[in-house]
């Protein structure tokens, strides 16, 4: 069981060595020189101009909240929708319906709520 | 044998960039360190044979988590593009209380009688889980929703003060 786990760090360590790979040629082979407008973010493109590191929009982080709150939702409800079958062999499916549902609608108010403030639009 | 190199090697991935966490003095790096953490963990989880938590944890904590940590730095006025000292005057008290937590940890990791018959473990993982949701934890599950509920209208509430 826990062997089968080596395939993904197999996976792991060929992707570190695919990744690291390339940048290691370059820095054997290429040669290196150093001037102004190589140090610019897009060569030969538009000028950049104030700071990368600005202070971001909050709704931004309204978006990745709301992105992780339904996540977590989605998560909790995967282990239901495995057991869901075995529940209805055992007669309970009604109930265990019942209670998945519940656990949605409550969610499905936030949604609501988020909507009807209008967290949802990009103004 | 495999499994303790597999261990060490995870550890090693998890507490080296913990470590570039708390002493990097630039936050965004700090936080992006977070992720290679996280990572290391759900090696860890895996080790222990609970597959589910360890999906969760990449998708809550490293997806997730991680993102909102990011989305924060960059919203607060003073957090990006400033070298930052981690540490502050405190060190000695500082140390002196980490001093004795890893002393009292030391000492409950030697005293406690660690029971060493092995469990069973479920068939599927994520089958047990979901069937303690639906029978004995039934409760707590419902309630997470209202936990998630009452968090995201108040994050909603908060965040459209600030507009």
């Amino acid at each position: 069981m826990l062997l089968d786990w080596l395939y993904v760090a197999v996976f792991a360590v060929v992707g570190i060595i695919m990744a690291a790979l390339p940048l290691a040629v370059v820095w054997l082979l290429a040669p290196r020189a150093d001037y102004p407008q190589k140090r610019l973010t897009y060569e030969s493109g538009v000028v950049p101009f104030g700071q990368a590191w600005a202070q971001f929009n909050i709704r931004y982080y309204l978006f990745a909240l709301i992105f992780v709150l339904f996540e977590v939702e989605v998560i909790y409800l995967f282990p239901w929708a495995v057991v869901f079958r075995e529940f209805i062999n055992r007669q309970l499916g009604g109930f265990v319906f019942v209670e998945a549902l519940l656990f949605i609608v409550i969610l499905g108010m936030g949604l609501i709520y988020a909507w009807r403030k209008g967290a949802l639009e990009w103004v | 044998m495999g499994e303790l190199a597999a261990f060490i090697i995870l550890a090693i991935v998890t507490l080296l960039p913990a470590v570039v966490v708390v002493t990097s003095r630039n936050l965004v790096r700090a936080a992006m360190s977070l992720i290679p953490s996280f990572l290391g963990v759900t090696g860890l989880f895996v080790l222990l044979q609970a597959e589910f938590v360890a999906g969760i944890q990449i998708l809550i904590y490293a997806g997730a988590i991680a993102v909102l940590i990011l989305f924060v730095i960059m919203l607060t006025q003073g957090g990006t593009g400033t070298a930052l000292r981690q540490v502050n005057e405190q060190q000695l008290v500082g140390g002196l209380v980490a001093g004795a937590l890893t002393i009292a940890l030391l000492g409950l990791l030697l005293r406690t009688p660690w029971p060493l018959v092995a469990g069973t473990l479920p068939r599927s993982n994520v089958a047990a889980v979901g069937g303690a949701f639906l029978t004995n934890f039934i409760l707590a599950f419902e309630i997470s929703s209202l936990v998630l509920l009452v968090s995201l209208v108040g994050a909603l509430v908060i965040a459209r003060r600030e507009q």
